[in-house]
Order: structure tokens, then C-alpha cells, then sequence
């Protein structure tokens, strides 16, 4: 079975990692009460995440064009082979737009990002209490619509794993 | 009648001598901290304050400034921050609701520059400083800009878990300016 290289497995899990722990990491520090260092400290964290999901998004992309994935096994469904493009694409989309909607919502809440307390990233526009309002939701929508699509990327290569025992899973594991 | 404008005159030159108090263009004015959170550059602005300069350009050693603020006005963009500065650990605003400056000396230190000194409180301590204040006319008004930078720890300002610098620095800019009309 033709597997993914190297790097294209490596920036896969590298970047699924990441996402999985800003996603659980932006829930917990929106349930801190009030204000604590802890919270303070999380919300820098969440958004380090996201500033590195998205250049390691532009890495894969860049590697992608180069690097076609590997072809959908024979005897694959034609639908199954749409909906597996469509939310591959779908990924692919949100792994931009949600962490530069989160950019959008503290750049509107008048926060700017300092990549690991190091680098502060350009404001792109002064912040408004009204563009905070705008933001908020589209990251939080964005995020949660990403969330729904992980679960049927991961329920898929389950199926693929398990019940077609196909070796699409395996051609993604290191 | 000669008398009368002869002391007219004279009043008006020792009233011309003498420093006035300006009337502080409140919305115009501005008073804000600026300091570090995780090294991102936060800029906050007190919504309330009272600032009465009594000022004389021909002679600025005669001027006074008194300033007062309102602490648990400070104004972080997010109604959760603006509860929490209020706070024990912050400015313990219940217990100490206004800082205040009351300048004991200022001199002019060139065109257009005062150097300030006086006393600043925060949060029932008190320390002497200096700040340079640079003045300026426009139209009516005079404008001073002017910035201050303190050490907040040393106004106890973040006790407990808060003391830790890496978190908020300790360095904070207050930056003033103040548009008043004659």
C-alpha cells in the first residue's frame, strides 16, 4: 500500500496534536472565573498554539503541492471518495480559518499576539468593542464546525481501520 | 477716575503675574497606564479623573498641578480585567478609590518643557517623584503630555500570586494629557 512520506506524516500528527490541545486548552481557560495568572497564562498558550497551526498549515500546504497524497484504495464507493476529498479540503480550510479568526478576535479585542513572549505579530486594525462582538462568535462557530469535521475524519479512518481493513489508517501512522 | 483705571491696571498686571487655574478639558484629557502582560504591550486609560492645573506660562515656578484618579476606573477592554484591577490584590479600590499627584515644585527646563516633582499616592503609599512635562498651545488651550514610569510592586500594586513580574511586569508607564482652556 503506497503510504504518505515521511514529512507529510510528521506535519499530519504534528499539527493534529497541536490542534487537539488548543481546542481543550481554549475550553478550559474560557471556564476560569474572573481573572488568574493561570488563565492569563493559558489564553497566551492557546493562542502560541494557533499562530504555529497556522504556519505549520502553510508548510503542508507547500509540501502538498509537490507531495500528491497517496490514491484512495480500489473498490472505494464514489461517494465515499467525494466525501473523503470534500472534508480533506474542509480540514484543510478550517486548520487556516480558525486560529485567523482567533487572530481577527484579540486583534479586535485590542490584544496583540506576542509569538512565545517573543515576537509581537502585526495588529492588521485597531480593535472595537464591536469588532470583539463580531469575532467572538466566528471563532467560536469556526472552531466548533472544525471539531465536527475531526470527528468524522477520525470516525472514517476508524471505519477504514476496522471494518473495510483497508490500510488507509496505516499509510498515515508513523 | 485716573485712580481707578491706574488700580484696575495694576490689578490686572498682578493677576496677569500670579498663575490661573485652567479648566481641564476632562473628555479631551487622558490618563493612561501602560505596562507588560507576558510581554504584550497593554495600554489602559482611566475614565475618571480630575485634573486641575493652576498655571502660568510667564512664570512656571508659580504653577501647581493636583491630580486625582479613580482607580476602579481603569479601563482594561474587558468588564472581568476592569472587575479584577478593582480589586484587594490590585488597587484596593474600596479601601483606596483615588491615587492622587500634588506637585511640590515645577520648573521650566527649556521652550515647551517643565520638570515636574511631587508627590504621588497609590493605594496608601506615598512617593516623591519627577516627570518631565512638556507644554504646548494650541489655540486657547494649553496641552501637556507628559509620562511617568513607577514600579508598581512598589505601591503593592498585584500582591499575592500576582507579584510575579513574568506575569505582569513591573515597569508601568502612566502617561498623561491634559488639554485646558484658560
Amino acid at each position: 500500500m503506497e503510504r504518505y512520506t515521511k514529512t507529510a506524516i510528521l506535519l499530519h500528527w504534528l499539527v493534529a496534536i497541536l490542534i487537539i490541545a488548543a481546542f481543550f486548552l481554549g475550553l478550559t481557560m474560557v471556564d476560569i472565573k474572573g481573572i488568574t495568572p493561570t488563565k492569563l497564562k493559558y489564553y497566551s498558550w492557546h493562542k502560541w498554539l494557533g499562530v504555529t497551526v497556522l504556519w505549520l498549515a502553510v508548510v503542508r500546504a507547500l509540501w502538498r503541492i509537490n507531495h500528491a497524497p497517496p490514491r484512495h484504495p480500489a473498490g472505494m464507493a464514489a461517494w465515499q471518495v467525494k466525501a473523503a476529498d470534500a472534508v480533506h479540503y474542509l480540514l484543510y480550510f478550517f486548520i487556516v480559518a480558525v486560529p485567523v479568526s482567533g487572530y481577527l478576535y484579540t486583534t479586535a479585542a485590542g490584544v496583540p499576539v506576542v509569538y512565545l513572549g517573543i515576537w509581537q505579530l502585526p495588529a492588521l486594525f485597531e480593535g472595537t468593542p464591536e469588532l470583539k462582538a463580531l469575532f467572538k462568535p466566528i471563532h467560536y462557530w469556526l472552531t466548533m464546525a472544525m471539531a465536527a469535521f475531526v470527528v468524522a475524519h477520525v470516525g472514517a479512518a476508524l471505519k477504514h481501520h476496522f471494518i473495510d481493513r483497508d490500510g488507509v489508517l496505516k499509510r498515515m501512522l508513523p | 477716575m485716573k485712580q481707578r483705571v491706574l488700580l484696575a491696571s495694576l490689578l490686572a498686571v498682578s493677576l496677569a503675574a500670579s498663575a490661573t487655574v485652567l479648566k481641564t478639558d476632562a473628555a479631551k484629557s487622558t490618563v493612561s497606564a501602560t505596562f507588560k502582560q507576558m510581554n504584550v504591550p497593554v495600554e489602559a486609560k482611566f475614565k475618571k479623573h480630575n485634573i486641575v492645573i493652576d498655571y502660568n506660562d510667564k512664570a512656571p515656578e508659580t504653577s501647581k498641578a493636583n491630580v486625582e484618579i479613580d482607580t476602579a476606573s481603569l479601563d482594561l477592554g474587558d468588564a472581568d480585567m476592569n472587575k479584577e484591577v478593582a480589586k484587594k490584590e490590585w488597587f484596593n479600590a474600596g479601601q483606596f478609590p483615588k491615587a492622587t499627584f500634588t506637585s511640590t515644585s515645577i520648573k521650566s527646563a527649556g521652550p515647551g518643557k517643565l520638570s515636574v516633582t511631587g508627590k504621588l499616592s497609590i493605594k496608601g503609599k506615598a512617593a516623591d517623584v519627577t516627570f518631565p512635562l512638556s507644554v504646548k498651545a494650541d489655540g486657547k488651550n494649553q496641552v501637556f503630555d507628559g509620562s511617568l514610569p513607577i514600579k508598581r510592586l512598589a505601591f503593592n500594586i498585584g500582591e499575592g500570586e500576582w507579584k510575579d513580574t513574568g506575569m505582569v511586569a513591573d515597569e508601568v508607564t502612566i502617561k498623561f494629557h491634559v488639554v485646558a482652556a484658560p
